[in-house]
């Protein structure tokens, strides 16, 4: 048609002006901003929140939420990080990490749905047993001794650019081919828009919603796995918090807690935002106490604008 | 009889989307009087008394209160005012105690910080009960009480704010007829204090039983004001129908195709049962009846929404089973809901996407979605039903009402169904596309396919249809052939009692 998914773009316009605007500020105040080494350390840093708020737009989509993100790190690290004590084990506890989160994911997913309790409390609980079983997992103390070849997946690059930029990349653009261009994607958008509707169409609305809270986990699961690497150790007292991080770069990204309106695009670009703002505040050499005024009134200010657009 | 006038409304009139609901009607009640509102479905009762009970303002007239115009804002502000609404469906407060429902909005207080006076609450509510001669211990969940104690409740709060004007929309529909006499009782002890009451019903022995004065409203206009006495419930239902509409000769010849859907003893606890019909191919059924009479529930246990709890369905002689909605479908079947926004659009999703989402799967390749496939059926079907839009990719909520009615009925038929159920198809959307919609039905039970069109509109079954069946309390209560029905046969038929 003549109107190429215009409607979801326009909804960006603002967010890539802002991301310009506030780029070329800092490289005003700051000749360190415009920097190679500088860029790739800012995008080093958004990697793991990119990867959960990608995860959890799905979830989001549907009209949900998960609130386990950053426990489900900790318990992915720590158990990816137990099989990669072994020498030249990379495949293997990568593999294992994922599935951690996949499953945990599942399970919440599944008590959403059959049970029918608010994802809100679900993921709530599920945030407290993954911390504890981390906790269990590693006897509260962080699992080190990684081998070289695992801890790559972390500091490693290719061409320059650091592999967990390019595991970001990857699953970014999965998850838009995904949301774009699949039966399941579509409905991912029906169920978080109308879920009477999605049903009286013949949608599967309890198996969506698990397929999105699984796929969910399982990017939990990696981005634990990619820390784990990143930091070298196991750490069951990683990530928390990491999960209002990942809300909040998908709701300034478009996502809606309603559900039905968000996507993978303005996701990345709300985590960049968030990454620009902490590395540029960090070149100006503000204290991360008043980073943090700065990301809250961030989040709100950008909902509200969104908001005041659709009127 | 001449006592004075309470409440007094002239020339109101409210436009919706497509629609007049009330055009110039005036209405009064007088004190100590219980006045009857009658009239068929989407007469403009309900919105009569949404006005003059503050949940709607009228586009235009005015509101005399014991002679004073006043303006209600608010359901809040006519309850100030002396005027309280019971709804036909409560909405109380579960979780609360019953003395806090009363209370609920003047509750006694006291000092800057609004100290909550409970003893005072309970008093009051004790007080009232016992006014009431109801048993009801102020202290119950109210959640606990059943729909008749609820209804004491409702009305013991309507007496705490010392309303002037009570108006009660189908009080009885929900309680059972010993309940019920209560209920009468106490409303004569109101109208016997000064209460005006006014009483919406669709049952003729209660109206003719309660009130003094009847006024009757016809497609949004008031037809009548009469002295009960005057009238009778032939002569009442002759107002509310009007003038006898000569059938349009719609459905011509009964088809004699095969027998496309055949239902027996269909039924589903507490909403409808001992249902049985069958559509041929090629024939449009109508389904008429009152509001809550269970046509929607059948139609929701077809389309597997609210599947039916026992009875036969066969599709095309073969009996299936229809569980969830992807039955419905894989047996033929489409199902436009009553309820657009409800079980119609995904509003923020495009047109396309709406159109396609119940047989996206006939434009995927294994999981992938061709979109080129996708886009040309649905471009296709918005051409067949002239779907208005500046693109298929715009959210479906943007486009005006008929043609978001479209876009679910083109979803409907995109699946290619044998079956069509229409629920109220062209409420709330306007003349030219509801015109649109009609020549639609017909092209399409001409090509063949069984159409069960559920409709409150007299008119719309007796144009379309070529049998009628009516629902009366979730019974089929009759069956007419639509050649030489008569909307007032109809009527009569749905009326209980």
């Amino acid at each position: 048609m003549a109107f190429p998914s215009s409607p979801r773009w326009t909804g960006q316009a603002g967010l890539i002006l802002a991301l310009v605007a506030l780029g070329g500020a800092l490289s005003l105040a700051t000749p360190n901003f415009l920097t190679v080494p500088n860029l790739i350390n800012l995008v080093r840093q958004i990697s793991i929140n990119g990867i959960l708020a990608v995860g959890v737009t799905l979830v989001l989509l549907t009209g949900g939420v998960d609130l386990s993100l950053g426990s489900l790190v900790a318990l992915s690290g720590v158990a990816a990080a137990h099989l990669a004590q072994a020498p030249g084990a990379v495949a293997f506890p990568a593999l294992l990490g994922m599935a951690t989160g996949a499953a945990c994911g599942a399970l919440s997913g599944l008590v959403v749905t059959r049970g029918g309790v608010a994802p809100f409390v679900v993921t709530l609980g599920m945030m407290t047993v993954a911390r504890g079983l981390a906790l269990v997992l590693s006897g509260g103390r962080p699992v080190s001794n990684l081998n070289p070849q695992f801890t790559r997946l972390g500091g490693g690059d290719v061409a320059g650019i650091p592999l967990p930029v390019l595991v970001l990349a990857a699953v970014a653009v999965i998850a838009h081919v995904f949301l774009r261009h699949l039966r399941f994607g579509r409905y991912i958008y029906a169920v978080g828009g109308n879920e009477k509707a999605a049903r009286a169409s013949g949608v599967d609305v309890h198996g969506v919603k698990l397929f999105a809270y699984t796929l969910c986990g399982a990017l939990a699961g990696l981005a634990g796995v990619v820390l784990a690497a990143r930091i070298t150790t196991g750490q069951p007292n990683a990530g928390v918090g990491y999960e209002l991080d990942a809300i909040a770069a998908a709701v300034i990204g478009g996502a809606s807690l309603a559900g039905g309106a968000g996507g993978i695009g303005g996701t990345v670009l709300g985590a960049l935002l968030m990454g620009v703002i902490n590395n540029g505040l960090d070149l100006l050499n503000v204290s991360s106490y008043y980073q943090q005024i700065v990301k809250g009134l961030i989040i709100v200010g950008a909902v509200w604008l969104d908001r005041g657009k659709e009127k | 009889m001449n006592r004075p006038i309470v409440l007094a409304a002239s020339g109101l009139t409210k436009d919706f989307p497509g629609v007049r609901a009330l055009d110039g009607v005036s209405f009064e009640v007088r004190q100590g009087e219980v006045h009857a509102l009658a009239g068929a479905n989407g007469a403009g009762k309900s919105t009569l008394m949404r006005i003059l009970s503050g949940a709607e303002r009228p586009d235009a007239g005015e509101i005399l209160m014991h002679g004073r115009p006043v303006r209600f804002r608010s359901p809040h502000d006519a309850l100030r005012a002396g005027v309280a609404m019971m709804h036909q469906e409560l909405q109380p407060f579960p979780a609360m105690s019953v003395a806090e429902n009363i209370a609920m909005g003047r509750e006694p207080a006291r000092g800057p910080l609004g100290w909550l006076d409970k003893a005072a609450m309970r008093r009051q509510a004790r007080d009232l009960l016992k006014r009431l001669e109801a048993g009801i211990e102020p202290d119950r969940i109210m959640g606990t009480l059943t729909a008749a104690e609820m209804q004491t409740v409702e009305i013991a709060k309507a007496l705490a704010w010392d309303s002037r004007v009570l108006i009660m929309d189908e009080p009885t529909s929900a309680i059972s007829s010993r309940e019920a006499e209560a209920l009468f009782r106490i409303i004569g002890e109101l109208a016997g204090r000064g209460v005006a009451v006014v009483y919406i019903s669709h049952k003729m022995d209660e109206i003719f039983r309660l009130a003094a004065r009847i006024t009757v409203l016809r497609d949004g206009r008031r037809v009548a004001t009469r002295p009960a006495a005057e009238l009778n419930p032939e002569s009442l239902i002759a107002l509310m129908v009007g003038r006898e509409l000569s059938a349009p000769q719609a459905g011509g010849q009964p088809p004699t195709g095969e027998l496309a859907l055949e239902v027996r003893e269909l039924r589903q606890a507490g909403a409808f049962e001992g249902v049985s019909f069958s559509i041929r191919r090629g024939e449009i059924l109508g389904m008429a009846g009152l509001m809550g009479a269970g046509r929607t529930a059948v139609g929701c246990a077809l389309a597997g929404i609210e599947p039916a709890s026992a009875g036969e369905i066969r599709v095309s002689g073969s009996p299936v089973r229809i569980r969830n909605p992807r039955d419905a479908i894989a047996c033929g079947i489409a199902w436009v809901s009553e309820d657009r926004k409800g079980f119609g659009i995904v509003p923020r999703l495009g047109v396309k996407e709406n159109i396609t989402l119940a047989s996206l799967r006939r434009f995927c390749y294994g999981p992938v979605i061709r979109r080129r496939e996708e886009e040309q059926a649905a471009a296709a079907q918005a051409q067949a039903l002239s779907i208005k839009t500046a693109g298929l990719d715009r959210p479906v909520q943007t486009l005006s009402g008929g043609n978001q009615q479209k876009v679910v009925l083109a979803r409907g038929l995109l699946a290619e169904p044998q079956i069509l159920i229409l629920d109220e198809p062209t409420r709330g959307i306007d003349v030219a596309a509801k015109a649109e919609i009609h020549g639609l039905i017909r092209r399409l039970a001409g090509g063949g396919r069984a159409v069960l069109l559920i409709s409150s509109e007299t008119e719309e079954l007796l144009a379309l249809s070529h049998r009628i069946l009516v629902m009366r309390q979730g019974r089929i209560s009759g069956e007419l052939e639509a050649q030489g029905a008569a909307a007032a046969q109809i009527l009569r038929l749905a009326m209980p009692d």
